[in-house]
């Protein structure tokens, strides 16, 4: 897919909260991110998805001000990343990084008086930050006794002292079972109505696909695209795959009323066909398998997923 | 600079180490090193008992010159690289706080533990013998005492020097190692080798100032010539000048390895 270029980047960065311009990260001649522009609006909740190596955590780190640029500016409310009054803005971001490691010795509250003190947050919001993620239970357990998926849930109630108006989430499912993702995407639709700018990073895309309102794929530390994941679908123009259920008889007569459109091969399987065909003559198709009065007993049609088209991009 | 991130790093560090009970273990070595000392140091010339506090003084710091240095050394090495090595310095940097703050506080709050833990373990032995001592002997341990901070302090920052520089935990610790061997052990025997070998053409005048140059001969000097007694015992009189033998100008030495290390330390944090 090399011939397809990145969709126009969004300048409109008046409601953008986080914006990068031109950001490099060279490692000697290592690329890690090369040349990202980035505009994160204001309370959407935006995925980076990639390769491993890709870019995503370095840019991730850049953003956080962990790491300094080679090249560009990162702003996120209008302040200069690791400029001089960043300090106030770091007490607007709450991050949960990808490998979450706490201290050991301490129990799941204290964990967070730590976190709260740092931030200039009150020990007082560290209980309901504990009981948001379900951790109430354990909170006077040292971490040490605490499960992956514990100490996850704890590094997110970290993330989420302070009210955050920015979050950064690493991978923040890792580790949790599927009642927990449930959870934290309960949450995350909560954070999000009031207005909190989240940025996801996850290599689990049909986890992330119908989640995020906005995302940018990220290969060889460029961004490749960026935009809704229908928009990204509609630009990579991928195929859409319908399902037909007939009856083994019946195949030659689907085959035959699909036959006058540009559809692709039709793959006939024990009871049911499968045909790929373009967005614009989905409903011409439609139409197609109406005329077989009766005999076809389901149709589904799907769209490509995020997968395809990370891959679309990416190959 | 925020005091108050320093002070959150500083006691999350020494409640640590009050909490694993390092700071109990160690006041507990240094108390009863000191006792067994101060009664047992004369066995070998067939008395048992307290003697005389310069004395006792004398054979302690021949200890802590050892013992100190280690402890600090291990105190420190993986201040900064263990966190690193660990993934928890991404999430500490992320907060607000700085770069110079974090290491502060780490360096402080172990400083904490380590001076708390010395003057602890210390005075423990010197209220088990203040019947013993008067005002004077008391002054003279409360020296002792204080430098003896302040060699830890020294060397811990050099521990902090060095997991700053390092870049994992097992390199960090080699070279703490490395670094104890070289100024307690092998620091002075190569300026004696360069004395013995040049038949004490060379380094004689500048001796005294190389002696500096290892903050463990610094904290030998403060109290050795600070005590009249053990300053005859070891001739230290006939080889280093009246004029750098100033408590003061030593205790400011020292200060200047705290201070020196940790400013290294910070420059390459920040970078």
């Amino acid at each position: 897919m090399a011939d397809i270029s990145p969709m126009q980047t969004e300048m409109d960065t008046g409601t953008a909260v986080i914006v990068a311009r031109g950001v490099r990260k060279h490692y000697g001649p290592i690329h890690a991110v090369d040349g990202v522009d980035l505009d994160i609006r204001a309370g959407e909740l935006f995925g980076l998805i990639g390769h491993n190596g890709a870019g995503k955590s370095t840019l991730f780190k850049m953003m956080l001000g962990l790491i300094p640029a080679t090249a560009g500016e990162i702003r996120i409310d209008g302040a200069r990343v690791g400029g001089g009054n960043f300090r106030a803005v770091r007490r607007a971001i709450g991050y949960l990084p990808e490998n979450v490691v706490l201290y050991d010795n301490l129990t799941g509250l204290e964990t967070l008086h730590f976190f709260a003190r740092l931030k200039g947050v009150s020990p007082a919001e560290c209980g309901p930050a504990l009981e948001r993620v379900g951790l109430a239970p354990s909170a006077k357990r040292r971490v040490r006794e605490y499960s992956k998926g514990m100490r996850q849930r704890l590094g997110f109630a970290q993330a989420l002292l302070g009210k955050p108006r920015i979050l950064f989430l690493d991978e923040p499912t890792s580790g949790l079972d599927p009642e927990a993702i449930r959870s934290f995407y309960a949450v995350l639709r909560q954070l999000r109505s009031e207005g909190v700018t989240m940025v996801i990073t996850s290599h689990i895309l049909a986890e992330i696909q119908e989640r995020v309102d906005r995302l940018a794929i990220m290969t060889a530390g460029k961004i490749q695209a960026t935009g809704t994941v229908q928009a990204l679908r509609e630009q990579m123009d991928l195929p859409l795959w319908f399902t037909v259920h007939v009856a083994r008889e019946d195949f030659e007569a689907v085959r035959a009323a699909l036959g006058h459109l540009p559809v692709g091969a039709i793959d006939a399987h024990d009871d049911h066909v499968t045909v790929q065909c373009r967005r614009e003559i989905k409903m011409a198709v439609i139409e197609a398998l109406a005329t077989l009065n009766g005999r076809v007993r389901d149709v589904s049609v799907r769209e490509p997923s995020l997968e395809d088209v990370f891959f679309g991009f990416s190959d | 600079m925020e005091i108050a991130q320093i002070a959150i790093i500083a006691s999350k560090e020494f409640r640590d180490r009050i909490r694993n009970r390092w700071v109990l273990a160690v006041a507990l070595v240094f108390s009863a090193f000191a006792l067994v000392i101060a009664y047992f140091g004369a066995a070998q010339q067939g008395s048992v008992g307290f003697h005389a506090i310069d004395v006792t003084i004398a054979s302690l710091v021949s200890l802590v010159i050892y013992l100190i240095p280690l402890i600090a050394l291990i105190l420190g090495f993986d201040a900064i690289v263990g966190e690193r090595e660990r993934g928890s310095l991404d999430l500490l940097l992320s907060m607000p706080i700085t770069r110079l703050e974090l290491l502060l506080g780490k360096y402080f709050g172990l400083a904490a533990a380590l001076a708390f833990s010395t003057v602890t373990g210390f005075g423990l032995a010197a209220i088990a013998l203040s019947p013993q001592l008067d005002l004077n002997a008391l002054i003279h341990y409360a020296g002792f005492m204080l430098s003896s901070v302040l060699l830890g302090c020294a060397f811990l920052s050099l521990a902090v020097m060095l997991s700053v520089f390092a870049t994992d935990r097992t390199r960090a610790s080699g070279l703490a190692i490395a670094m104890w061997f070289f100024f307690v052990l092998v620091f002075d025997l190569l300026l004696l080798g360069a004395l013995v070998v040049t038949g004490g053409q060379w380094g004689g005048e500048i001796l005294p100032y190389l002696l500096l140059a290892n903050p463990a001969d610094v904290f030998r000097i403060l109290n050795i010539f600070t005590l009249d007694d053990v300053r005859s015992l070891y001739g230290l009189t006939t080889v280093f000048p009246p004029a750098l033998a100033n408590p003061w100008l030593l205790g400011l030495v020292m200060l200047a390895w705290i201070a020196a290390p940790l400013g290294i330390a910070t420059w390459r944090f920040r970078k």
